[in-house]
Order: C-alpha cells, then sequence, then structure tokens
C-alpha cells in the first residue's frame, strides 16, 4: 500500500465534486459521507442506486453526480453492479471500448437495503467476487419513509415503529461482521464526521479489486431527532463513546483505525438526540442506560491497535 | 443450415447462441433450467464467446439483465413461473430502461397449489410490464422466435425487451426437427447491437432510470413506453418479412389457420393450439366450417389484425390456458375488448378455460367447444363460460380424497 496523500486535514478537497441543491435533509450524515468519497472517487464512476433517501438525489432531468447514475430497486443493487461490471469487462475484453472509458462501479443503498432486503444480493455478489465498491449510508432506520426501525437500528432507539417506553427492542444487526465473514478484499465502517479516516480508506480501496464495502454511520437529523446542526458533534460523539467503532477488515483481520483513548460515556451520545430522549425523562432509565454502557464496554474489551 | 432434432429449451439456447449474446446471466428453474445448461456448456467449451452468471436469484437476475443491458452490451436470460414472479418488481422496472434485451419464459402453473405443468398466468402476470410477448407453438418457432425479438427489441423506434413464450414440457422438453440456420444468414438478418446513448461510458456520463416527481414526468415516461411498444407492431411485420426474406419461413403476428371460410374460429396461444389445429382439421373433414386464430405477438396486441381475421366470423370460442380469479380467461377478455363495437365483429364470444396446469384437451373437448359455439351461433346467445373439466376426472380426484381420508382413519384408529 502507498502512503496516504491525506495526513492532515488540510489534505482533503477544499471544493467538492458533488453538485449542490439536492433534497437530501439538512445535516445529513449520509450526503456528508457520500461528498468526502465522491471527492476521492470522482466521476469515472456509476453509482447503482437502491430504493432509499438518496435515490432523490437524481430526480429527473437533474443530478448532482458529474459521472453516471442507475436506479434499481430497493433489493438488488449489488446485482445490478455484476449486470454493469461484467458488461464493461465483456466490452474491454472484446476491445469494444476503450480502457479509458472504464468506470468503477459503486453500489449506494441505504441501511434498510443492506441489512435487509438487499442482503442476498450482497451476499451473491460478495460470493462471486465482483470488483465493486458498496457505500451503505445507515441511518440507523427506514428514514426515507419516517423512520420505521431497521435491522440497523441500535437498541432502545425510539422509532415510528417503537415509541413504547423502552423504544426499539431489537438490536443492531453487525453487518460489518456479517460481510467480513464472506472474506470479501475489504470492509469497513466510517462516518462522514471523522473524514480523514474515510478518505484514507476510499484511497485504499481504490488500489483494491474484488468486492469493498463501506458503511457510513449517518446521523439523521429527523430520523435522530436532532437540529442539523449538531449532525458532526453527534458523529464525533458516536466514535469517541465508543459507539461506532472506525474499523476495517483486510487480508482476514479486522484492525480499528481510530480507538478512542478514553471513550466518554454512551449517555454523552444518546441524550442529545430525541430518539432517546425517553431514557433520561420523565425520569432516568438507568437500567436501560447501563445495558447499553455494558454492550459497548464489552465490545472494546481486548481491542487494540 | 442444418436440421437437428430440438427440445423448445435447446431451440431457445440455440436462438440466443446465433444471436451472439454476449452476457446470459442465469438462475435454474424447472422447466426452464435446460436452456442455462446448454448456453453455460457451449461458453464453457469454448464453443460460444459470451459470458454467463448464475445469480443469487430471479430478481437479482433480471436486475443484471437489464443493467447489463443498460451498459451497452446483448443480453438473453430465461426463467419460468415463479421464478418470473418473484423477479417481477424487476420485470416491470427493466422495461421502463428502455434497454433491450430478450427473456425466454417457459410458461408453469403458479402456486398454488405448487405445480411443475405448463399454462399461461405465469406470462400474463408480465402482461401490462412493458416487455413485448411471443409465444410460440414449435421448437421451430421458438429459435426463430429470439432471432426476431433482438431485432425487434433493439429497434430504434421500439427500445423494449422482449419475452419469447414456450410452454413448459410440451414444448421445453418435446425434441422437434429445427432448422438452425447459419450464422452467416443470421448476421445479415440481426446486425450487432448498437446501444446508443444506452451506455455507461466515462466520456459519455448518462443518469438512467432516475426517479421523478409528479404525475406529468411519469406519464410521459408511460406513455412513451407505450407508443414504444404500439410502434412495435409495424416493427413485427418488418421483421418478419425480413426473416421471411433471409430464412424462408413467415412467422405472421396472428397465425389464422384455416379462418378465410371459417363460420367459427377458436382462439388460442401457445403449443395446446396445435392440439386445437388437429381438432380443426377433423373438425372440416366431418364438414364444419372452423379455424384456429393464434396470436403469436401477445404485446404488443396486433388489434387490427384480430379485427380482420374475425370480421363476419358467426362465432368465436377463446381457449384460455389462464384463469384471472372472478373473471376468467384474459385472451377471452382482451379479445372482446379489441372486438366490440367494430364493423363485422362476430356475434357470439364464447369462453373456455383449459388446460391448466398441463391437464390435457382432448380431442372430444375440441369438437364439443365447436359444438357448443355452432349453437350459441344459431342461438344468438353467448354461453355462460366454462370450465373444462371432465366427469371423470372429478370422480378421479373424489376417490383419491377418500383414499387419503380412509388411510388416514386407519391410521388414527391404530388398526
Amino acid at each position: 500500500m502507498t502512503e496516504t496523500k491525506f495526513k492532515r486535514m488540510k489534505d482533503l478537497p477544499s471544493t467538492h465534486l458533488l453538485g449542490t441543491g439536492t433534497p437530501m435533509c439538512a445535516g445529513c450524515g449520509g450526503l456528508e459521507a457520500l461528498q468526502e468519497v465522491y471527492d476521492v472517487l470522482g466521476p469515472k464512476t456509476v453509482f447503482v442506486n437502491a430504493a432509499g433517501c438518496m435515490t432523490l438525489l437524481s430526480v429527473y432531468p437533474f443530478t448532482p453526480f458529474r459521472g453516471s447514475w442507475l436506479y434499481t430497486a430497493m433489493a438488488s443493487a449489488p446485482a445490478g453492479a455484476q449486470g454493469v461490471r461484467d458488461a464493461l469487462d465483456i466490452l474491454l475484453e472484446q476491445k469494444r471500448m476503450k480502457h479509458e472509458e472504464d468506470l468503477d462501479v459503486v453500489v449506494l443503498t441505504g441501511d434498510g437495503a443492506a441489512y435487509g432486503m438487499g442482503l442476498s444480493a450482497t451476499s451473491g455478489a460478495i460470493e462471486r467476487d465482483l470488483d465493486f465498491l458498496y457505500l451503505c449510508y445507515d441511518n440507523e432506520g427506514y428514514g426515507n419513509t419516517g423512520q420505521q426501525f431497521s435491522g440497523a437500528t441500535p437498541h432502545a432507539a425510539r422509532t415510528a415503529t417503537s415509541k413504547g417506553p423502552r423504544g426499539f427492542t431489537g438490536y443492531k444487526k453487525d453487518l460489518f461482521s456479517i460481510w467480513a465473514a464472506h472474506k470479501p478484499a475489504y470492509v469497513a465502517t466510517v462516518i462522514g464526521s471523522e473524514p480523514l479516516d474515510l478518505v484514507r480508506k476510499i484511497e485504499k480501496v481504490r488500489q483494491l479489486k474484488g468486492p469493498r464495502l463501506i458503511i457510513a454511520l449517518a446521523p439523521c437529523p429527523p430520523g435522530w431527532d436532532f437540529d442539523p446542526r449538531e449532525s458532526a458533534d453527534i458523529g464525533k460523539l458516536a466514535v469517541k463513546t465508543g459507539v461506532w467503532p472506525l474499523k476495517e477488515y483486510v487480508d482476514g483481520k479486522v484492525v480499528h483505525t481510530k480507538i478512542p483513548r478514553s471513550r466518554l460515556p454512551v449517555e454523552e451520545y444518546l441524550k442529545i438526540q430525541g430518539r432517546f430522549a425517553h431514557l433520561f425523562a420523565p425520569e432516568r432509565n438507568e437500567e436501560l442506560l447501563q445495558e447499553i454502557q455494558s454492550r459497548v464496554d464489552n465490545y472494546w474489551v481486548g481491542v487494540q491497535e | 443450415m442444418t436440421r437437428k432434432l430440438l427440445t423448445g429449451n435447446g431451440a431457445a439456447a440455440w436462438g440466443a447462441r446465433l444471436a451472439k449474446v454476449d452476457y446470459v446471466p442465469a438462475f435454474p428453474i424447472t422447466p426452464q433450467t435446460e436452456i442455462i445448461e446448454t448456453i453455460a456448456a457451449w461458453i464453457d467449451a469454448g464453443e460460444m464467446p459470451g459470458r454467463t452468471v448464475t445469480l443469487e436469484s430471479e430478481h437479482s437476475m433480471i436486475t443484471a439483465a437489464g443493467a447489463a443491458a443498460a451498459t451497452g452490451v446483448r443480453v438473453f436470460t430465461a426463467t419460468s413461473s415463479q421464478g418470473l414472479l418473484y423477479g417481477m418488481e424487476m420485470v416491470y422496472t427493466v422495461a421502463g430502461w428502455r434497454a433491450p434485451f430478450v427473456m425466454t419464459n417457459v410458461s408453469r402453473g403458479l402456486a398454488s397449489p405448487i405445480t411443475l405443468e405448463p399454462d399461461h398466468n405465469d406470462i400474463m402476470a408480465a402482461r401490462d410490464s412493458g416487455f413485448l410477448q411471443i409465444h410460440c407453438s414449435t421448437c421451430q418457432e421458438v429459435l426463430d422466435s429470439v432471432l426476431m425479438a433482438y431485432r425487434m427489441a433493439e429497434d430504434p423506434r421500439v427500445r423494449l425487451p422482449v419475452i419469447v413464450n414456450l410452454d413448459g414440457f410440451y414444448l421445453s422438453f418435446t425434441r422437434e426437427p429445427v432448422e438452425i440456420p447459419d450464422a452467416e444468414a443470421v448476421a445479415s438478418f440481426l446486425p450487432p447491437y448498437a446501444p446508443e446513448s444506452t451506455r455507461f461510458r466515462a466520456s459519455a456520463p448518462s443518469s438512467q432510470a432516475v426517479a421523478v416527481l409528479g404525475g406529468a414526468p411519469y406519464s410521459y415516461f408511460r406513455y412513451e413506453s407505450h407508443l414504444a411498444a404500439l410502434n412495435a407492431v409495424t416493427v413485427y411485420d418488418e421483421t418478419a418479412e425480413a426473416f421471411a426474406k433471409v430464412f424462408g419461413r413467415r412467422h405472421e403476428a396472428v397465425d389464422a389457420y384455416r379462418c378465410d371460410d371459417a363460420e367459427i374460429v377458436l382462439v388460442m396461444i401457445g403449443s395446446f393450439a396445435t392440439k386445437a389445429k388437429q381438432a380443426v382439421d377433423q373438425l372440416r373433414e366431418a364438414g364444419h366450417a372452423v379455424g384456429l386464430m393464434r396470436p403469436r405477438l401477445l404485446r404488443p396486441l396486433p388489434a387490427e389484425q384480430l379485427q380482420q381475421i374475425l370480421a363476419g366470423k358467426k362465432a368465436v370460442a377463446v381457449i384460455d390456458q389462464n384463469i384471472s380469479m372472478g373473471m376468467g380467461g384474459v385472451v377471452h377478455s382482451e379479445l372482446a375488448s379489441v372486438l366490440y363495437g367494430k364493423p363485422g365483429a362476430p356475434p357470439v364470444l364464447a369462453s373456455f378455460i383449459g388446460g391448466l396446469g398441463g391437464r390435457d384437451i382432448s380431442p372430444e373437448e375440441f369438437y364439443e367447444i365447436a359444438a357448443v359455439t355452432r349453437k350459441a351461433a344459431d342461438d344468438g346467445v353467448t354461453p355462460p363460460p366454462r370450465l373444462l373439466y371432465t366427469r371423470e376426472e372429478f370422480r378421479e380426484i373424489k376417490k383419491l380424497q377418500a383414499i387419503a381420508h380412509a388411510e388416514r382413519q386407519e391410521l388414527e384408529s391404530g388398526q
């Protein structure tokens, strides 16, 4: 692996490739991550999109992308990537297309597709060793339909379909491990509020072949119930409290790329989001808060850089 | 040109091979699997260029097919029944991408109850998708129709995917002598695919299949697809003409057999129409003026040709190998809408449902259909729809139920 060209924050691109004026919500953590990803990938890409918030990026006849785009359906974006990649390979093989015309194929889905309906198609694409990049913007619920809980929703979060006093009774699915169990070329977690970590990972995956999958935690002002201006801070807290471990799976090993030295209490992250307000008022739910904290603590036991 | 005994599945695979398809996304399902096995074997042996990939579902398979077509290569795929339904979201979706490709569907009845044998409810579910449909009744037609389908699908006036339909078992596994045309002849009929702007290239970024907001842009694109499908009536006729010139075989959009002087016309699609054809010959020998009309092109529906063939007939009997619960036969209602209010429309349009799940339609049943229809013509009263089923079949079912019931009781009583 060559030395990163992103050593400091000032090495990050100062202008963005992705156009402005998209219908994404103010403070969208998914768009923040996508901006950073796109700056590294550039326009020689075709984004194969699954139904989700970001389907609204390209609404006829406008697009913020300088490169290409194909909307598929909720479940089968990885299969769409398969079709595009295979077709490009056939054209290259048969010399019907110049190499300069080739494109990186990027799947773009939300957590609803990635953790649930599209998991089988993703598994298939990895098993077929498809040369593609997969970017999941994970806002921990079916955001585009008003934040019902999904397989990515964290324990105790209030969603449109878990409004009881304990919030969502299930647990966030460990998609990173599910993907890594397939032994693809690369898996990583990222977050837009840690742009250096993010761009270094994207820089790395550009040099790899095969299935490369990225989950970007996407703080979501309307879905998580916070002011859009807090978005970056909430992202930072997700990392500092250890709720969102930044890591990568490469060459069969999981490496944490940013270990919070002294983890802040999870409460710091929870209390500023309306979706966890019921843990603090009308009275503190000590038991649930303890449970959440100890799950995070357990995760970090034995984790080394 | 060589002549070979081929199954309908083999003929479909040969159609794809001769069309020089680049890409074959696949997923196995009975009774279609032989098609993808045959193609995979050819590709593995280096006898056929191109690439095949097995997806993890038909939903993904059809997505990959559409995506590859949208990238600018020639794509073939095949499915059947439950598979077609599993992929149905994408059947509708990729049709709207206006990226042409060809899919064969090997018709098989739908669950429930689950079965392997043929009828047309699967393909009827794709009726309104935007895919065009060609229905075959012989193995030769299957091969020829695949070639014709590519030319029609890729025509700039059409640019829609096409389903070539053949019946499971009756065609898929039945060997018939099939003429396999020479590659050079095929090349003169079917030039390489010219994707034009429907492709992804670094130098020419494009956004395909994007969302719309509001009914006006949505309607715009839906109407465009509809008008393109209507164009396919003319394009089909041109294609049939060109095909006849090169290969000497003519496949009309609507096959009219002994219809010219017929008073009564039977209407069927697919391989069971060959049974009707035989019955027509028998009825003719017995002195009855009966004909058979078999639409090959079902989407677009060649309305004018159907009207012309049936104009002035005393009565028409539509035998549907499908059933729309609570309504009846789909082809019957389509024909009613085509004929209603048209000059010379037959006064009697009778409906019969038969051949569900591969249930045979016997010659005697065809004679009965003709007799009922003739009587209706004489009386001037359209008979109520008939569900073909014999007393013997009903008795057999009741007998099986009684045996199963008795055995269960025996088991429970511990004897």
